[in-house]
């Protein structure tokens, strides 16, 4: 079973080399994400919602990025309530937690 | 004791335009015998667990009969060969593992974000077009206006398909639609009807198909002619066809109910349609909600290929079953208030696309449109009031949605 | 005592430790909470660190995880715990303070285990791979592109870190004791199957056989391998994957009953003292908590899974928090991702005295595997088919009959074969 949307392996947006840190981005109202992958059953929903920050490899391993920057913040939103394992957790630091 | 008659309720006309009291009242059962024979799973729990059953089969479609001509040799060798094609490269809907991963593959691999996201922003520039050409309307149906015209432009330009062969293809799409509901399955007249509608609509695909061989272009039909897949199969012909007519049957029956109970569920919500309004980025959670609270596609059938005992009870081997995704929705051992539209709710794992499998192909391109469609409905209608609460149905229980849904407005903004 | 004034002490700043305390708050513990983490770091996802930290697509300081509720907690960073006192109720920290506790929650995880000759295991270019700095440190030896990496040891770090090796085009000798690559929880019939994948994409593999001594330049910088036959592989990065041990040297003196495979709890997850008392202050969550599993009898098991460490982190919260839990019961479950292969596993495959193939065809590369003890289904592992595993997790749960009944889609073989799983004594050799 593949429902990977794109034929060549993608990669996620790499970071450039003068991009803040991701510690830098968060206290700048970053993002933290991380999936649970025993839930994900790869149906790509958050691949097509935010393509530059999660990416499917091979049939069924899902890469993402755990440090979106704020900027983003409504597509990661998109990819969290698409998931239809809802396997998508996500902490936005423009709300800090203690 | 259960009511064996709850599901012919549900597919009687009569219950269309609210069928979640009936589907509370089978949700008592989560799997119930019907006094056809039919299974149903109402519970999402049950539904899930079929959902993901390696014993239970899509492949529920009858074998084709074509209806006889009267002509000997057409009755003969045409009809038995034609049927037997039918019979072997169905649509994916309705095939299984490993066949069905194997087209499914091809299409993902043409289905690319890059078409997607196109398509999102397409959608946006579409709705705002069709809005700018009602003018001054003082009313509008948002069926025939909006909801239809959105996902069959979306869909026929994602494909590669001339809009001038729209008019064609929409009687035909409507009645193959018609195959996902189950009692056109066992009559005779809608399957001889559903056949020449197929042998129509294939023969169009088949040549537009070796049209977009000998031209290709950037759509997703001349990526599946064209395709050299390393290693992966090859898709035959006859499968090429089956699977351009499912595409486009599917683009053009399901996300026109999803805008248009979206609209049906705002206006009966206004405080949400105003929250919409006031805040566009509340959209994606609208629409999931939506596909929990009133989903497009309210049951899918199934067969079990060995008993499977569930809940408690034995579904024999062979034996229809009909997954009630709409009721597993509302199912209160899941979902706190199931009755209440509400989108920010939080843990939403609804069966509004289905789930495994065969969970559909077409969501993130529906959700893309329906935000696309709900934003702009909110922020551009003045004072939008529903004509008639409920609205007139379409006859499908399967595929349910309103046939017209007519509003009163005071004017659309720019 | 009111709730307010209850302090209730989290040692270990781990994903369990994380999760337990989130479950904590959710629960309406609205007392005083601390957490301790040895690391100077807070919370981190170990996933990535043997893949995208390595191959540098991903930051180790990105691998910090989502906080998903307002914990108000006084976070202790970089401060081991390194005494618990029962009869007193305080935990002791590496600076000499006593945090007081009424409740405890112990989930401090575990470490690599070292390479057994310690001075060879202080070699420069030789590593292990756990926590964030290992990964951090790892990752620039790799980036300066090595000419040849050894990994010893053919577990899930181990084939990870082979992987991301070849990802980054480096030449790398994965060395595994067992018959194949993962034998010891797949069983070397699918073992096999992960090492074909391995091989393709380029790594070495040296089944069955055993690396005896790290060797140095004669500076201190290891320069090669000596294996058992005697022969010598050259590696100027080596990477120790020989598993973990229990992080619960600093319950010494405590009374608990442990030793370097975990603490000892009790079916509710409260800690068991020497006489196999429960102390019903003290819960353990995660890696480091041995418990009895109601679906795998027999001995106390300790899981290292991701799943398993939120699943029990966020009972124990529960717990601690004073809500009525039922024994923890969860299907232990994992995934990896193989030479581009996803693989998932529901149950325990430890005992298995059968397989059959139940979907799918290995040489399709999409099957799913189902394993069986005494006529029963204890696990089942995909490769690429993730879809299909919920159920058998049901049938699972619910000590269904093995071999499964046949028939049905994309039906497997279904003959039944033996799993070969090595002898244990190779487990722990090394």
């Amino acid at each position: 079973m593949s429902d990977r949307p794109d034929p060549s392996a993608p990669r996620l947006a790499a970071p450039s080399p003068d991009a803040p840190s991701p510690d830098a981005r968060r206290s700048a109202g970053g993002l933290r994400v991380s999936v649970d992958l025993n839930l994900c059953q790869a149906y790509a929903q958050c691949c097509y919602a935010a393509p530059d920050h999660f990416v499917l490899r091979g049939r069924e391993a899902l890469h993402y990025d755990p440090a979106p920057s704020a900027s983003v913040r409504g597509d990661i939103e998109r990819a969290r309530i698409a998931c239809p394992v809802q396997a998508i957790r996500v902490e936005d630091a423009g709300a800090a937690r203690r | 004791m259960s009511d064996d008659t709850l599901f012919a309720q549900v597919k009687d006309e009569a219950a269309r335009p609210d069928p979640y009291p009936l589907f509370a009242a089978l949700r008592e059962c989560p799997v119930s015998r019907q006094e056809d024979g039919t299974y149903v799973a109402a519970t999402h729990a049950a539904i899930e667990s079929l959902l993901h059953d390696p014993r239970v089969s899509s492949e529920t479609l009858p074998p084709a009969d074509r209806p006889k001509t009267g002509n000997p040799f057409k009755d003969w060798l045409v009809k038995p060969l034609r049927d037997h094609i039918t019979d072997t490269h169905r649509p994916f809907i309705f095939r299984d593992p490993p066949d069905h991963d194997t087209l499914r593959a091809a299409v993902m691999r043409q289905f690319t974000q890059r078409r997607v996201q196109a398509m999102r922003a397409r959608s946006h520039v579409l709705v705002d077009e069709i809005l700018d050409r009602l003018g001054d309307a003082r009313t509008i149906d948002i069926v025939d206006d909006l909801a239809y015209p959105l996902p069959v432009t979306v869909i026929c330009e994602l494909l590669g398909i001339p809009p001038e062969d729209e008019a064609r293809f929409h009687a035909w799409a409507t009645q193959l639609a018609t195959a996902l509901e189950p009692d056109t399955l066992q009559d005779g007249a809608a399957r001889a009807e559903n056949s020449r509608t197929f042998d129509a609509i294939s023969e169009y695909m088949q040549g537009l198909i070796a049209q977009k061989r000998k031209h290709p272009k950037d759509d997703m039909l001349s990526g599946l002619a064209t395709e050299e897949p390393g290693g992966a199969p090859r898709m035959g012909d006859f499968d090429l066809i089956a699977t351009a007519i499912l595409m486009l049957v599917a683009g053009h029956e399901t996300t026109v109910n999803l805008i248009t109970n979206g609209m049906l569920a705002l206006l009966r919500h206004p405080e949400e349609l105003r929250r919409l309004r006031d805040d566009p980025e509340r959209a994606p959670r609208v629409v999931e909600e939506l596909l929990r609270f009133d989903p497009p596609v309210q049951f899918r059938t199934r067969k079990a290929l060995c008993p499977i005992t569930l809940a408690g009870v034995t579904i024999p081997e062979g034996a229809p079953l009909v997954l009630l995704l709409a009721a597993g929705n509302r199912d209160p051992e899941v979902y706190a208030e199931p009755e209440r539209f509400d989108p920010d709710r939080i843990d939403n794992r609804h069966l509004g696309f289905g789930g495994s499998l065969h969970y559909c192909v077409g969501a993130p391109l529906a959700r893309f449109e329906v935000e696309a469609a709900l934003t702009a409905l909110a922020r551009r209608l003045r004072n939008p009031r529903l004509i008639a609460d409920p609205p007139p149905y379409r006859p499908g229980s399967a595929l349910r949605g309103p046939k017209h849904l007519r509003l009163a407005i005071d004017g659309i903004d720019p | 005592m009111s709730d307010a004034e209850t302090r209730i002490v989290v040692v270990g700043a781990s994903l369990a430790g994380l999760r337990g305390a989130e479950s904590l708050r959710r629960s309406g513990f609205t007392g005083h909470l601390t957490i301790v983490g040895a690391e100077p770091h807070r919370p981190y996802d170990r996933p990535p660190l043997s893949k995208g930290v390595l191959t540098g697509e991903v930051g180790a300081d990105a691998t910090a995880l989502p906080n998903l509720v307002d914990l108000d907690a006084d976070w202790r960073f970089g401060t081991p715990a390194t005494r618990l006192d029962r009869a007193r109720r305080t935990v002791t920290v590496e600076t000499g303070e006593a945090l007081p506790y009424d409740r405890l929650l112990i989930a401090t995880g575990a470490s690599a285990r070292t390479w057994p000759d310690a001075a060879q295991g202080r070699f420069a270019g030789v590593h292990t791979l756990r926590g964030r700095d290992d990964a951090d440190a790892l990752r620039r030896d790799l980036a300066a592109g090595p000419k040849h990496v050894l990994v010893i040891g053919g577990g899930f770090i181990g084939c990870d870190v082979a992987a991301s090796c070849r990802t980054l085009d480096l030449p790398v000798t994965l060395v595994e004791t067992g018959p194949t690559l993962l034998a010891g929880v797949l069983g070397a019939h699918l073992g096999a199957v992960v090492e074909a994948l391995h091989a393709h994409r380029g790594v070495t593999i040296r089944s069955g056989t055993k690396v005896v001594a790290l060797e140095d330049d004669g500076t201190g910088r290891v320069v090669r391998a000596r294996l058992a036959d005697g022969t010598a592989i050259p590696a100027d990065v080596v990477v120790v994957a020989l598993g973990a041990v229990r992080n619960t040297g600093w319950l010494s003196g405590s009374g608990l009953s442990f030793d370097a495979g975990g603490l000892d709890c009790d079916a509710d997850g409260d800690a068991l003292d020497e006489d196999g008392r429960p102390d019903p202050r003290i819960v353990a969550a995660g890696d480091v908590a041995r418990f009895p599993h109601p679906l795998y009898p027999g001995k106390p098991i300790a899981l290292e899974h991701w799943g398993h460490a939120v699943a029990q982190g966020v009972r124990a919260g529960r717990r601690l928090a004073g809500l009525p839990e039922a024994p923890y019961a969860e299907v232990p479950a994992f995934w990896s991702s193989q030479g581009g292969i996803t693989i998932k596993s529901v149950g325990l495959t430890a005992g298995a005295d059968g397989l059959v193939i139940a979907r799918g065809d290995p040489k399709e590369g999409r099957f799913l595997a189902v394993y069986g003890r005494e006529g029963r289904c204890i696990a089942a592992v995909a490769f690429d088919c993730a879809r299909w595993l919920p159920a058998y997790a049901e049938r699972i749960a619910a000590r269904a009959p093995f071999p499964p009944e046949p028939g049905g889609v994309d039906a497997g073989p279904m003959r039944v074969l033996p799993p070969a799983f090595p002898e244990p004594a190779d487990e722990d050799a090394a």
